[in-house]
């Protein structure tokens, strides 16, 4: 076990704990926010504590996704390659949690699943963008032009990340915006106070700390099997 | 030879090799004005709902008769081995970007002179539209076509080539489209150019950001 597997190892372990301790808090001590009428909009509100979370890391990842691309296009280095690949693997995911919970959420305080406003479908859009990136990657057979075209694409792909994030400041949608100001048609959104925004902090900082352990897990498993690759294609032309 | 010369030179090459053989233009005119008919069968275009349907039809028409331009602009090359010519020539990749952008422009420019006007007559609008719209389906046709060139060059080195393409591009260029039917709607709706200017600067933004990173990004696309 090398040192960087240790780190990995506690990494995981930190953000397991502290996931266990979010959820307990989410649901355990975070109070009713005062503003909400029915109990299902009340119960529905805590999918807010993952669901926000899940869209700051899928945008950090993306984030840390292209800051790596330029650096491979730079340097030529192929850990870049390998960290920008795995971030937008975590990052989809995340995202795609984000929808889910999003929608989940809808229904029972728009009262329907999915609505055509601007954050939405800028969300829509980010995650097409994305999972285009994963399937250029895939008919690409030669691998250095994989790594340098995803990382071409991965960086015009990022122009969509700040579109997603100004949508709900920009145009007038029935988004909620809880962090600052938004749009006067925004529908479900709920007053915070000292608890409920510290809750959420705490589950900013651990959904954080679980992008990072996946992120060098992956990594980790990305450097394996292109170790397996180059043995394997040794062996066979030996 | 200056470099404006040596882009001058790849759109002259890439023009006249479509005017002997007219194949892309012509399949891109008939595709366009196969959607406009499609849409018409599809969603029963009726006097009172024309309106709130035309910018999207238009756009639909222009973006899907665009990117089968788009699709055979580095295939052609690829196919008949003259893009190991293009690299060889003793020019800057970026001039290779801009002459090949700028051809795609122009075949897609040749289609829209052609398609506006059926299109004013089809949906009865007003012939005064027609300078407004035409602005417009520039600006949209430099944004479309200044990251599918780009775009363009990338799918030839995959295996699924021209059915990659739309899944790439659609997404990517949807801040142009979207901001080019806005406009559209509301030249056809006869708004005042101040309720336009946001969708406008949003426009021309995309225009400039797609069009400088494509142009930086390029060299790292044709690096062979």
């Amino acid at each position: 076990m090398t040192s960087s597997d240790r780190w990995t190892a506690v990494l995981i372990a930190v953000a397991g704990l502290l996931m266990i301790a979010a959820i307990g808090l989410v649901f355990g001590v975070a109070p009713d926010p005062v503003n909400l009428e029915s109990p299902v909009e009340r119960f529905s509100q805590r999918i807010f504590y993952f669901h926000v979370p899940s869209w700051w890391v899928g945008f950090l990842a993306f984030t840390v996704a292209a800051a790596a691309a330029a650096l491979y296009l730079i340097t030529g280095k192929e850990r870049w390659d390998v960290i920008e690949l795995s971030s937008i693997e975590i990052g989809l995911t995340f995202i795609t949690i984000g929808l889910i919970t999003g929608s989940i959420w809808a229904r029972s305080t728009w009262n329907t699943w999915w609505t055509w406003e601007p954050r939405l479908t800028t969300a829509a859009i980010g995650w097409l963008t994305y999972a285009g990136y994963l399937m250029l990657r895939g008919a690409i057979d030669h691998p250095q032009r994989r790594a340098r075209f995803g990382a071409v694409f991965c960086l015009i792909a990022f122009l969509s990340v700040p579109i997603n994030f100004m949508a709900i400041r920009w145009w007038r949608t029935i988004h909620p915006v809880v962090i600052g100001t938004g749009s006067p048609d925004a529908q479900g959104g709920f007053a915070t106070g000292p608890t409920i925004r510290l809750i959420f902090l705490f589950c900013l900082l651990t959904f954080t700390l679980l992008y990072f352990a996946l992120l060098s897990l992956r990594v980790r498993t990305e450097w394996l099997s292109r170790r397996v690759q180059q043995v394997k294609q040794q062996m066979m032309f030996r | 030879m200056s470099y404006l010369r040596k882009v001058l030179a790849i759109v002259i090459k890439d023009v006249s090799a479509e005017l002997r053989t007219r194949e892309m233009v012509s399949s891109m005119l008939v595709f366009s004005l196969l959607v406009i008919l499609i849409f018409n069968f599809a969603f029963d275009l009726r006097a009172d709902n024309q309106r709130t349907l035309a910018p999207g039809v238009l756009w639909v028409a222009i973006a899907f008769s665009g990117m089968l331009g788009l699709s055979r602009s580095f295939i052609v090359e690829k196919d008949r081995g003259s893009i190991e010519g293009l690299l060889l020539a003793p020019m800057d990749r970026s001039a290779i970007f801009l002459g090949k952008m700028l051809g795609n422009v122009l075949f897609m420019v040749a289609i829209e002179i052609i398609i506006l006007p059926v299109f004013v007559v089809l949906f009865n609008l007003s012939a005064g539209d027609l300078l407004p719209l035409a602005g417009i389906m520039v600006l949209g046709t430099i944004g479309f076509a200044g990251v599918g060139t780009l775009f363009s060059a990338m799918v030839v080195h995959t295996r699924a080539r021209e059915v990659l393409l739309p899944v790439l591009l659609f997404p990517v260029v949807i801040p142009v489209m979207l901001s080019a039917v806005r406009l559209t709607a509301a030249v056809l709706d006869g708004l005042p150019m101040a309720e336009m200017q946001n969708w406008l600067s949003l426009l021309i933004a995309f225009d400039a950001i797609f069009f400088a990173l494509s142009f930086i990004l390029f060299d790292f696309v044709m690096e062979e």
